[in-house]
């Protein structure tokens, strides 16, 4: 994945014009390899899709049948674009595990990650920033130290250790926050369901009480992926600013005896287009890596989701997810590019 | 440069701290509402002609009534659900059910012998995964509608190919495939000739104590009560199962209160709860069990009858069943659990002994192995014990753990060398069993028989006839011994290891009460529990 970022990072960042053309294009290529190397992936791991459909228990009539209706007779490159054309359809086929088409699956799944990652991601900025410039300003005092030492922790913890330490203390001793499920079940089926998005149609619907129970589930698992973003973007903050602070420029201001609050804020706008990068790949990184955060908190979630439809060669399903995420990846690097230089002053001044 | 106070940032922590208290209090699960916690992400369909699985077999079970079902007075024995009584003719080839009368789907509608037809027959058509419990029956697509018959409301009349053994139909036909769905009501949502089978994968048109209100996929199955249950009304009127993946998270949920029973603890939160007060720990032997199998087909050494005897000798039964699967595993060394199983165990550690036969076998070094297994535990601790104990003669393994599809994969394609492998029968007659482990007609790398003696290359067209002939023996005591012997066999000269049969333990709040799990993979009951 760290190459196909990296080659993304390229493109999505260093093209100064882009059009639209270019966007579909990227997004084009990029889901024509994704799907590519997914659908390899499938065909080569050592799992027999049809026992994932029929269980170890199969005569060898049902057995010969699914292996027909799965298409597997067919060489894997008219596999391929037999999966290609219908996709173009809009049809990406059924999930076995599920019994539902992928679509619907996703449609299900998906928000909850993005729930998830939205929260997470807000707390991480809302940490991490901060904590990262005081680090920096204050730099080698205690202060510096115990962030360190927390972003340290953060990176050095396993998640489902401090999610399941973290349910006992916070869920079952203190009684502060729900356990683990995105509502208690009192309220899983009463509330009516338009976005998928459980906060969003709580509002809508005005159900308070469900809105509450909501955030209560989410509290837990969205400060710990939260944690674990304040690290990595702590840690990138204050090496960003560092970096800055070390500019002729600052020395400059202080020369002209500009206040440190303003010097220090100077310095911070200009890392803006390195940190939004940051929290892009913080963002997406959530949406396909917070599989161990899922399982814990038995949240029904897109990663979760991939992983068990992958162990289970579940393919169709595997190839939906993977390209919803690749064209989440695709559309969040663009957006950062452009905010990116939203924040460059050099961009700024050719423009107005 | 400033200096910064600790206080300014303890603030804001502690104002958070208190947000956080101001939460609503952890609740309590509703009075008529039971809450279980299990692993359910193997349902893919609740459709009974296709259901294969643990969780949607047991749910299945709850939603419908079956032709034959177990007595919940005593699961190990069977009685007549949607039928009251059957008479076997003297040939053995015709059965005919008289249906219980009064009976109601959920919609409404009679049971009657119209909807038993309709029933078996689909399983027929539908060809879906358990169908082969109805094709050994001699019910084939083009042979059922001739042989499955409802000669008026109440009566049915089955016709079968040869006269199997009474115990064996009658055991089929409790399966979940003996489920009786409401013909009127599928009928409505057939679907190009489907019968009605895009519909029912995720709807309910049964006769059992609840009616399915939702199946959300790898998160919950949610029940209702049928207040007119032929058997009674059942006391908890919501039924709900949370899919909860991890043992950890089930047992702290069990902790706070949010679940009522708690299916898949470890072994160890098991015993922590046997000592625990506020939790009752109900313990179910399985016919479930954990086996070796030995490719004889694949590698030189286990082609070797002294060999299998040896690797006998070397597995730390007692030690593993006291340990780490205490409670949760016991040794049971015959392939038959039960009633029907063979009650001695004959094997323990005993290096020497092993070490001896090994060399009379042309091993005296040991040799190199590899085993596969589940990634999951406890497979993974089992697969350790005997790396260690099969190290003490010389024989090296390399485990090869994966998940459970990749194991299968392997092992149903014979190129594994040892598997570790579990079992569980399709249906309670013996003959699932007995066909699984002692029958392999064609030896050959083609063979179309995936059976555990095939897959493990035990070629045994005697012990295989045997097998056939027992299906057909209506005697039941002479088919008992032949039961009797092929258990003797495969405990002592087969190239598969019986270890371990499973015992079931699900943890339940205090005042939860009379659940019952059942002997098989889709037997336990909801509808007699209490709270």
């Amino acid at each position: 994945m760290t190459i196909l970022q990296n080659f993304f990072n390229s493109l999505a960042l260093h093209n100064s014009v882009k059009t639209a053309a270019d966007v579909i294009a990227t997004l084009c290529i990029t889901l024509f390899g994704l799907l590519l190397v997914t659908f390899i992936i499938g065909r080569i791991i050592p799992i027999d899709p049809v026992l994932a459909i029929t269980g170890d228990r199969v005569s060898a009539e049902v057995y010969a049948k699914v292996h027909d209706e799965l298409g597997l007779d067919l060489p894997v490159w008219q596999q391929f674009t037999s999966y290609l054309g219908k996709v173009f359809q809009g049809d990406f086929g059924t999930s076995v595990l599920t019994s539902q088409s992928v679509l619907h699956d996703i449609a299900t799944y998906f928000p909850a990650t993005i729930e998830l990652a939205i929260a997470g991601t807000l707390i991480g900025i809302v940490a991490g920033v901060p904590l990262g410039i005081a680090s920096a300003v204050y730099k080698n005092t205690w202060l510096d130290q115990i962030v360190r030492v927390v972003s340290l922790i953060g990176y050095s913890i396993p998640i489902f250790w401090l999610g399941l330490v973290g349910l006992l203390v916070f869920y079952v001793k203190l009684g502060w926050v729900a356990g683990v499920g995105r509502l208690d079940v009192a309220y899983e089926y009463i509330i009516e369901r338009q976005t998928g998005f459980i906060m969003l149609d709580a509002i809508l619907s005005g159900q308070w009480d469900i809105l509450q129970n909501f955030l209560s589930h989410l509290a837990l698992p969205a400060i710990l992926l939260g944690y674990l973003s304040m690290a990595y973007i702590s840690r990138m903050t204050r090496s960003f600013m560092l970096e800055q602070l070390s500019q002729i420029y600052i020395t400059t201001a202080r020369v002209k005896g500009l206040s440190e609050a303003r010097i220090v804020w100077h310095a911070f706008r200009n890392t803006l287009t390195q940190l939004v990068t940051v929290i892009s790949l913080t963002f997406v990184n959530l949406l396909e890596g917070a599989v161990l955060t899922e399982t814990v908190f038995a949240w029904p979630g897109i990663g979760l989701y991939i992983t068990n439809s992958l162990f289970a060669a579940d393919m169709n399903a595997v190839l939906g997810g993977t390209t919803v995420i690749g064209i989440c990846f695709v559309m969040i690097n663009i957006a950062a590019d452009a905010l990116g230089r939203f924040f460059d002053p050099r961009f700024r001044r050719s423009t107005s | 440069m400033k200096r910064l106070r600790l206080n300014t940032l303890l603030q804001p922590l502690f104002v958070i701290a208190l947000m956080g208290s101001a939460l609503p209090a952890v609740a309590v699960t509703p009075k008529d509402t039971l809450i279980m916690a299990r692993k359910i992400d193997d349902i893919k369909t609740l459709d009974p002609a296709e259901v294969f699985e643990w969780g949607s077999g047991e749910v299945i079970n709850n939603i419908y009534t079956r032709l034959i079902t177990l007595d919940p007075e005593d699961p190990t024995k069977l009685t007549g659900g949607v039928a009251q009584s059957w008479k076997v003719s003297d040939d053995g080839l015709t059965y005919e059910f008289k249906i219980r009368p009064n009976m109601k789907f959920h919609s409404g509608n009679p049971v009657t012998a119209k909807d038993v037809e309709f029933s078996l027959r689909r399983v027929v058509h539908l060809k879906k995964n358990p169908v082969f419990i109805f094709n050994q029956l001699g019910w084939k697509a083009d042979t059922v509608n001739e042989m499955v018959k409802a000669v008026d409301d109440d009566t049915l009349v089955l016709k079968l190919a040869k006269p199997y053994a009474t115990s064996l139909v009658i055991n089929c036909l409790s399966a979940g495939v003996g489920s009786v769905v409401d013909s009127v009501e599928v009928q409505k949502h057939v679907k190009d000739n489907d019968y009605g089978y895009e519909w029912l994968r995720t709807h309910s048109a049964g006769s059992g104590a609840y009616k399915l209100i939702a199946w959300k996929p790898k998160d919950a199955v949610v029940l209702e009560a049928n207040a007119g249950f032929y058997m009674g009304a059942p006391k908890m009127k919501r039924f709900i199962i949370r899919h909860i993946a991890e043992p950890s998270a089930q047992r702290l949920l069990l902790d706070a209160g949010d679940i009522d029973i708690a299916r898949d603890l470890s072994a160890d939160q098991i015993k922590q709860a046997r000592k625990n007060e506020k939790y009752t720990v109900s313990t179910t032997e399985k016919l479930s069990t954990y086996y070796l199998g030995l490719n004889s087909a694949k590698s030189k050494p286990l082609a070797n009858p002294k060999v299998w005897e040896a690797l006998r000798w070397l597995i730390d039964y007692q030690g593993m069943a006291d340990s780490f699967l205490d409670g949760y595993y016991t040794v049971h060394q015959s392939f038959l659990t039960g009633p029907d199983g063979l009650k001695d165990n004959p094997y323990k550690l005993d290096v020497a002994k092993a070490k001896a036969l090994l060399k009379e076998a042309g091993y005296p070094d040991g040799f190199t192995i590899s085993m596969d297994l589940y990634n999951t535990s406890p497979q993974t601790d089992i697969g350790q014990s005997i790396q260690s104990t099969f190290a003490q003669a010389g024989i090296k393994v390399k485990l090869q753990q994966s998940d459970k599809a990749q194991a299968l994969t392997t092992y149903r394609s014979r190129s594994h060398e040892i598997m570790l492998a579990a079992w569980s029968p399709d249906y309670m007659d013996p003959h699932s069993t007995a066909e699984f482990f002692v029958r392999n007609p064609d030896n050959s790398d083609a063979s179309k028989n995936n059976t555990a003696a095939w897959r493990n290359g035990w070629d045994i067209p005697e012990l295989s006839a045997m097998t056939e002939k027992a299906m057909m023996e209506r005697d039941t005591e002479v088919r008992r011994q032949i039961y009797t012997k092929q258990q003797e066999v495969v405990q002592k000269n087969a190239p598969m290891i019986m270890m371990f049969q499973l015992l079931e333990s699900s943890v339940l709040q205090k005042n939860v009460s009379h659940f019952i799990t059942g002997p098989g993979f889709d037997t336990a009951i909801y509808w007699k529990i209490e709270k």
